[in-house]
């Protein structure tokens, strides 16, 4: 700890809907900007549009895991039954497609989905429990019924006055400064 | 409250009905739904049934160390009938589970969005219900402690499960369920966690809830991924969940005994497991709706979605049994049909016309609109659905066991008081975690109900015209509500 002092690392602006909202957020995807990010209280349709933002690969990296898991489950049972300790069951062959397939799905799904649960919070970044956005008190209610901006100090076109004016001109109720 | 309650039960095609009545907006969805979290007492009957629910549990821990110290000989178990109620009791609540992932994922595909008000209370029932499912396979092995064995570990004996066993497939079912369903749930109450954590006022609550939201700050480069991958977890609980109680019906199916060896089990359990879960999820929410005030947001609309699904589940149950029995009869089999003559006329046959009235006759009640939409006859009809669903599995393992092939080998099972309170203990401890949840979890889906709102803009920009429109209804229906809902004016 160095001093009291504390950094601008961006600024927070909130707005009171979702029409403004989206409108701002194309304005600051039109302006050039790129670390910045909109907060709200549910998904708001169109709103992936309006900032620009492409499409996840995550679908990709579930479906790579899935095929592992199905591959993985089927070679785990012809391992363990037909190669390391083989038993007559029944008079049933050691290894069979049929038989392998209940496992083989069920391994499937749950390697996807953990996948899918796993990857979406790694690609997200979380758990993250401290974020500059929490300094603002205004922002508890971006769980709740408002809607906000926030452009990071960290981004090449980020300047105080033109970006604080820039959401000021988009619509935005309030804009404060984040800093820590 | 002084807003009428419009009858949006009423169907017009051309017109979606309005989800939450009462005129919300999102700032009061955050104050109701946190309000049941925050209040600083729940209701007094709250603890009256946590009470009895604790209770039970007590009795349930107690018969299962009982179980466990004694071995599986306190059970009224015998040769042949080595399955009885803890297979049964295993089967029920595996099904009572099927309904919750139903609404939040398969009605999530369909886009079904009235599921947004209920689906959050019907995955913690599925997931409680897993809970008490997985309890009764794992203490009925008889030697709990070597119960590691089912599953693929390495051991000190180099011993492998058997994978071409039906059991065994259970194993992966079930406890790829139990895991699925956990994330699932865990996963849509990220956003509102983090609600409950921005509006704590206590430090337990700050740290407990800034814990469990992992850090969430609805940035929709979050959301973007979150969406995705709350698509594809659906994608994936939807055949899980229709290939659990398939797996869970080939423990029968596989084997050879008459009444079990029947290729009609997959899809009848299937059907038979989302229609006691169903009833089980209008059993639970209707007092829950009562209690919390949440009238509003599980409207008769909801509950009358439910009774129908109730409807078309219970008659393909029926339609089930009837296939059972023409093809019992068609296949010329003589231990086929002794096994089905047996089922509605031997020593059982109390049970097998318990179940059909409860799930075959009672549920068809549900024809009416008035009996759909009224709270007391769904209570009763959707209790008794779940008694007709526990006799049905008691009707399958019982009475096809305890006469097969050879008659010097007939038996009959009567259960013990053991057999009886851990059946009933099963209950305390799902009612148990379900009051739970109630108290201090939001049991509405604050962030998904926000999004099907008017207000969330959804007739702006790209999705005009998308069919996501959730508007007014432009010509409101006169009928008013009032009394089912139990508003005063």
């Amino acid at each position: 700890m160095t001093g009291s002092e504390k950094q601008l690392r961006g600024l927070l602006a909130e707005f009171g809907s979702t029409d403004v909202l989206l409108r701002a957020a194309e304005r600051v995807r039109d302006a050039g900007y790129t670390r910045w990010d909109a907060h709200t209280p549910f998904p708001v349709h169109g709103l992936d549009e309006a900032m620009g933002l492409k499409t996840t690969k995550l679908s990709w990296f579930v479906m790579a895991c899935g095929l592992c898991g199905a591959g993985g489950g089927l070679l785990m049972q012809w391992w363990m039954n037909a190669v390391d300790y083989k038993y007559i069951i029944s008079g049933k062959p050691f290894f069979s497609i049929p038989a392998s397939i209940p496992v083989m799905f069920e391994i499937t799904i749950l390697v996807s989905a953990l996948a899918a649960f796993v990857g979406m919070l790694a690609f997200n970044g979380l758990p993250e429990l401290y974020h500059v956005v929490f300094t603002s008190r205004r922002f508890v209610r971006a769980t709740n019924d408002r809607f906000f901006i926030s452009i990071e100090s960290a981004d090449p076109k980020f300047d105080a006055v033109t970006t604080a004016s820039l959401l000021t001109s988009a619509g935005a109720a309030v804009v404060e400064p984040l800093e820590d | 409250m002084s807003t009428a309650l419009i009858d949006n039960t009423y169907k017009d095609p051309a017109v979606r009905p309005t989800l939450v009545l009462g005129g919300q907006d999102f700032t009061s969805i955050t104050e109701k739904v946190c309000g049941i979290v925050e209040a600083p007492k729940p209701p007094r009957i709250w603890y009256i049934c946590l009470a009895v629910a604790a209770g039970l549990t007590g009795v349930l821990f107690a018969m299962v160390g009982y179980l466990i110290v004694t071995g599986v000989g306190v059970w009224g178990l015998n040769i042949p009938v080595g399955w009885a109620f803890d297979i049964t009791n295993f089967v029920f609540w595996v099904g009572i589970g099927h309904a919750g992932t139903l609404i939040s994922a398969i009605l999530f595909l369909f886009r079904q969005k009235w599921r947004t008000s209920i689906n959050r209370s019907a995955e913690a029932m599925t997931i409680f219900a897993v809970v008490c499912a997985g309890l009764f396979p794992a203490i009925h092995v008889g030697r709990v402690w070597l119960l590691y064995w089912v599953f693929p570990v390495p051991n000190q004996m180099s011993l492998w499960p058997n994978f071409r066993s039906p059991l065994l497939w259970d194993v992966f079912a079930v406890s790829t369920y139990m895991t699925v369903s956990l994330m699932f749930w865990f996963m849509g109450m990220i956003p509102d966690i983090a609600t409950l954590r921005d509006r704590a006022t206590t430090r337990v609550r700050r740290i407990v809830y800034g814990l469990l939201s992992l850090g969430w700050r609805g940035s929709n480069r979050q959301w973007h991924r979150y969406e995705r991958a709350y698509l594809m977890l659906a994608a994936l609980a939807t055949p899980l969940v229709l290939s659990v109680h398939s797996v869970v019906s080939f423990d029968f199916a596989v084997s050879q005994v008459p009444g079990w060896h029947t290729t009609i089990f997959p899809p009848y359990f299937v059907a038979g497991a989302i229609f006691s879960g169903m009833a089980m999820v209008v059993t639970l929410l209707v007092p829950a709706r009562q209690l919390f005030g949440l009238k509003e947001f599980i409207t008769l609309h909801h509950l009358n979605n439910m009774n129908k699904l109730v409807l078309a589940t219970g008659s393909m149950v029926g339609f089930a049994y009837g296939i059972e029995f023409f093809i019992s009869w068609y296949s010329g089999n003589p231990f086929e049909r002794f096994a089905f003559m047996n089922r509605a006329l031997g020593p059982y046959w109390w049970a097998y016309w318990i179940m059909v009235i409860c799930n075959v006759f009672v549920p068809q009640v549900f024809w009416s609109k008035k009996a759909r939409t009224n709270l007391w006859i769904m209570t009763i009809v959707c209790i008794l659905v779940n008694v007709g669903m526990w006799f049905e599995r008691f009707v399958i393992i019982v009475t096809s066991l305890s006469r097969d092939y050879l008659p010097s080998s007939w038996g009959y099972f009567k259960p013990t008081w053991v057999d009886i309170l851990t059946m009933a203990g099963s209950f305390g401890l799902f009612l148990t975690l379900f009051l739970l949840f109630l108290r201090y979890l939001p049991m509405i889906a604050m962030a998904e109900i926000k999004s099907v709102m008017p207000q969330a803009g959804l007739e702006h920009g790209a999705h005009a015209g998308h069919g996501q429109y959730w508007g007014e209804i432009p010509h409101q229906h006169e009928h008013q509500f009032d009394e089912l809902n139990g508003v005063k004016r």
